[in-house]
């Protein structure tokens, strides 16, 4: 067993549920509420140094009695060390964990793929839409156990709501946030991003 | 259409025996020269691209039947190989690009996904491109091998070769769709979407 889990629940209390080993792993269940400050002290403490994060994802038992659990996958570069982390949440009540891009950015995308395929609600995220299905799918989450897996409308209205949506909104600028950080960037990529692929600058300017 | 326009005879060789020898001359010509200079735009998704890939290369060369060009822009390309896989989110994309290619243009459908959506009969998968783009050949197997594709490119060619430049009938040309954007009518899209094969089990919830 990891001792970071004798050192959360000495931490944290209550918050730290059950911990338990698992192929090598160790696992450890967190309470929804302190997910936030655990994962900070996870990654900030010296003794543990988790400090990165390498995946994010849920799972739904077949079990309806079993909770849906989001999963964190903790990997500390430094010591060498991983760490599993759950939260279990009530799949027929309220899906929503709190956001760890505050302390991981890599977060970003695969909190976005968990409420995609799930639709786990990461609170504080800062761009939570769909990643892998297109933004105006509407038959709900396809990896949830109750989603039928040829999904909920008829082959006829798939192909119908595919086709109506535009190739390029996923290439938009926004996509690749160049415009957010466009302020940030030296001035010399500025001018190159300005004068765009031909190298000519816009008549305005 | 009839191919031999009303002519009066004016001797014992008929004129109209003589005009069609002309049109069967000049089918031959264009023919020859589109199946023969067939300019491929791959649009490979999966493995099946993996065998498109071996196909181009120098072993099985599919240079030797004029595809001497792969052309990585849909303006300039003549047929259209789709080889893999194809979710609903390539849908528009792919209709995009048979669009954007110039007439006349074909249609190859590599491998069994994308033919009939293989072994993904599920949410994210277009049940057989042919629900998207027409399709003239289908190539079959999980990927085909070369030799597979080749052969449907010379079945394309052998397609290509009977057709004709003075048939009315508007085979090449785009039908207008309606409001619904959709190629075939739903109902026919659902019916050859049906579960098939070890999936007949599974159904939809609504």
């Amino acid at each position: 067993m990891n001792p970071t889990v004798d050192a959360l629940r000495a931490t944290f209390g209550n918050a730290i549920g059950r911990g338990l080993e698992s192929c090598g792993d160790t696992i450890v269940y967190v309470a929804r509420e302190a997910l936030l400050d655990a994962m900070a002290w996870l990654r900030d403490t010296p003794q543990q140094r988790y400090d990165y994060l390498v995946d994010v994802t849920a799972v739904e038992y077949r079990d309806r009695e079993r909770p849906l659990e989001v999963v964190y996958h903790l990997r500390s570069l430094a010591r060498r060390a991983d760490l599993r982390v759950k939260v279990e949440l009530d799949p027929r009540g309220d899906l929503t964990v709190d956001s760890v891009v505050p302390l991981w950015r890599g977060a970003d995308w695969l909190e976005r793929e968990t409420y995609d395929m799930f639709g786990v609600t990461f609170r504080g995220h800062p761009d939570l839409r769909r990643i892998l299905m297109w933004e105006t799918y509407a038959e709900g989450y396809p990896l949830r156990k109750d989603f039928p897996l040829r999904g909920r409308f008829s082959r006829a209205e798939q192909v119908r709501q595919a086709l109506g949506a535009n190739p390029e909104a996923h290439y938009s600028m926004e996509e690749l946030s160049i415009a957010e950080a466009y302020d940030e960037l030296p001035a010399d990529m500025k001018e190159r991003l300005r004068r765009g692929e031909r190298g000519q600058l816009p008549d305005s300017e | 259409m009839k191919r031999v326009i009303e002519t009066k005879e004016v001797s014992g060789q008929s004129p109209n025996y003589l005009l069609a020898k002309f049109q069967d001359l000049v089918d031959w010509a264009v023919n020859s020269s589109r199946a023969n200079s067939l300019w491929p735009m791959p649009f490979g998704t999966a493995c099946c691209a993996i065998e498109f890939m071996a196909t181009a290369a120098s072993r099985y060369d599919f240079a030797r039947f004029g595809m001497e060009r792969q052309a990585f822009s849909p303006r300039q390309a003549d047929v259209l190989i789709c080889a893999g896989r194809l979710p609903f989110k390539l849908a528009p994309v792919i209709r995009r690009i048979y669009d954007q290619m110039p007439q006349p243009k074909w249609v190859i459908s590599m491998g069994a996904c994308a033919s009939t959506g293989g072994i993904f009969d599920n949410y994210a998968m277009v049940q057989g491109i042919d629900t998207i783009v027409p399709v003239d050949v289908y190539v079959p197997g999980c990927p085909p091998r070369p030799e597979g594709l080749l052969y449907g490119v010379l079945l394309l060619h052998k397609k290509i070769r009977g057709e004709s430049l003075f048939d009315r009938v508007p085979r090449r040309d785009e039908q207008p769709l309606d409001e619904r954007g959709l190629r075939l009518p739903p109902e026919q899209i659902d019916e050859i979407s049906e579960p098939f094969g070890n999936s007949v089990h599974q159904f939809r919830s609504a």
